[in-house]
């Protein structure tokens, strides 16, 4: 298969478009947790009972008329779980516990409704840039689809009941993906989650490890989910995001004026690694890839597209180095391998940009 | 080792967290963990191996609120009248076993949601369209009643009448309807 074609199938529209903010904010989601009233929940329910909830939202689904696909996880091999996993469609949770757990996602792959994790269901909705409220929406018709066959576990003091009890209430769970060079290289961040736990969120890594936030990307969220209104929660949370926004673009402006020069410098040796380089690690991957994107929005380099940092980030997984690879891989041929494919996906701009089309 | 809050009691919780690689040790003693946990506890919480943390961080509720021995051991024995998982293990995995344990362990929760979130143990948000049932009316009647109290106060009784028979007219819908309310 041709990187571009693998490409068609492996990219969704969060990873590849842009949306409000995209320039920082490079994805926003949000997920419901709901539960049936019938069964108990996943943390101890039996494999009949598993077997039956799972029948039950197929049923609702198909009386709603939504048009999902089904992905059951006893059907799928490990490394397309991995692959689902690394773009966020589905939880490591759900590709564990594969008995009957499935996946229910749209053709965009911006839905994906996940059955039997740690709750029944988890209606999630991921779209590219700030996009909240849209998200919401959106989370909110389908639930309201779902509900009208299914039927939920709810309390009139508590709300929506849920397996753990930091998710009772609303069941929301509403998160940004921001790319933040400018406040790690000024040192703010360190200053700014602390302060983030003050207003009922949490800021957190994502990619890398423990406490290290990979390419400097970091996902904001909120941490209560009882006592707030839904819209109350995301209007929190898009408050602070803005702020966040606000001090990160200061944090850039401050940087290109006081040593634009070394930015610069920077930003063109990391985009030269990417361009040059024949074996490369994940974690240097990612820290060029965040220079380069930076690059980008600062007009240092033209002729790459902005969404290069959410694919590549992706692309440049172990799942989906394989998933290309076509089998299993050993850590050194990974390096390899996506060595290459960062080179080939660079390249690839170079003729579609040439040829005026954009991917 | 002495209490960082108060500085006079004894030290009984010690928790680090590790934030982008900043480590902070924090040391309370029950009774500021009581009260000022949240602060220090809440927010990172879930950026780890979670559910010891949680299970810890739910064991020192009872204990804290009701040194009662008596209390106490009652508790040992509340078992969810559906799935059987007792109130201890719920402590233990941080995870309910189904939806009726909420039920069956309502008494003992406010604490630990309050824990959890912010100081908040009531939902505000969406009301399912079907199982919300008679909480949209009973939630609209709690509005109205709230409105009704406002215009008895500022003397305006005629409209207060208006308000008061809506109030009758959506309880005599509740109880028609009857059924799910207890």
């Amino acid at each position: 298969m041709t990187l571009e074609k693998f490409l068609t199938k492996a990219v969704t529209s969060w990873m590849n478009e842009e949306g409000p903010y995209s320039e920082i904010v490079l994805s926003s989601r949000i997920r419901l947790a709901r539960n049936s009233k019938h069964h108990s929940f996943p943390t101890v329910f039996t494999e009949k009972e598993a077997a039956d909830v799972s029948q039950k939202v197929k049923d609702s689904m198909q009386k709603a008329g939504e048009s999902l696909e089904l992905l059951e996880m006893k059907e799928l091999q490990e490394l397309q779980k991995r692959v689902l996993v690394e773009k966020h469609l589905i939880s490591p949770n759900l590709a564990e516990d594969s008995a009957s757990s499935a996946v229910w996602l749209s053709d965009e792959e911006d839905i994906s409704i996940m059955v039997n994790e740690e709750d029944h269901l988890r209606i999630q909705c991921l779209y590219p840039g700030l996009q909240l409220k849209e998200g919401l929406r959106k989370a909110n018709e389908l639930d309201d689809a779902i509900e009208e066959h299914f039927d939920y576990a709810f309390d009139e003091q508590l709300g929506y009941l849920t397996t753990c009890p930091t998710n009772v209430g609303t069941g929301l769970r509403a998160s940004v993906m921001m790319h933040l060079p400018g406040l790690m290289m000024t040192n703010q961040m360190n200053r700014i989650i602390p302060a983030i736990g003050q207003f009922g969120l949490v800021a957190r890594g994502i990619y890398g490890e423990g406490s290290e936030a990979l390419g400097n990307i970091f996902q904001i969220s909120n941490q209560t989910t009882l006592g707030k209104s839904e819209e109350d929660i995301v209007e929190d949370l898009l408050r602070v995001v803005h702020q966040i926004i606000a001090q990160e673009k200061a944090a850039r402006e401050a940087l290109v004026q006081t040593s634009g020069v070394q930015l610069e410098d920077r930003v063109l040796r990391s985009y030269g690694v990417l361009r040059y380089s024949r074996i490369i690690e994940s974690i240097e991957a990612a820290k060029c890839l965040s220079d380069v994107r930076l690059g980008i929005d600062l007009g240092y380099i033209k002729d790459v597209p902005r969404t290069i940092l959410n694919e590549l980030m992706i692309l440049t997984q172990p799942g989906f180095l394989q998933q290309y690879a076509g089998g299993f891989l050993r850590p050194f041929e990974r390096d390899l391998r996506r060595a290459s494919l960062i080179r080939e996906r660079l390249e690839m701009d170079d003729s579609q940009l040439k040829g005026g089309t954009d991917l | 080792m002495v209490c960082q809050e108060c500085q006079q009691r004894p030290a009984a919780l010690h928790f680090t967290k590790v934030v982008n690689g900043e480590k902070t040790e924090v040391h309370l003693c029950e009774v500021c963990a009581q009260d000022k946990g949240d602060a220090f506890l809440a927010s990172d919480a879930s950026a780890f191996s979670f559910n010891n943390l949680l299970a810890g961080l739910l064991n020192i509720t009872p204990v804290v609120q009701q040194p009662n021995q008596s209390q106490h051991s009652d508790k040992e024995t509340i078992r969810c009248k559906e799935c059987e998982l007792t109130f201890p293990q719920f402590l233990k995995i941080g995870k309910f076993g189904c939806p009726s344990c909420y039920e069956s362990f309502r008494e003992e929760l406010p604490p630990i949601l309050k824990r959890l979130h912010s100081g908040n143990a009531i939902h505000q948000g969406k009301l399912p369209e079907r199982e919300g049932g008679s909480i949209h009316v009973k939630r609209k009647i709690s509005e109205l009643r709230t409105e009704l109290k406002e215009l008895v106060k500022e003397e305006e009784f005629e409209k207060a009448a208006g308000v008061r028979d809506h109030i009758r007219s959506l309880e005599k819908d509740i109880d028609q309807q009857g059924g799910d309310q207890p």
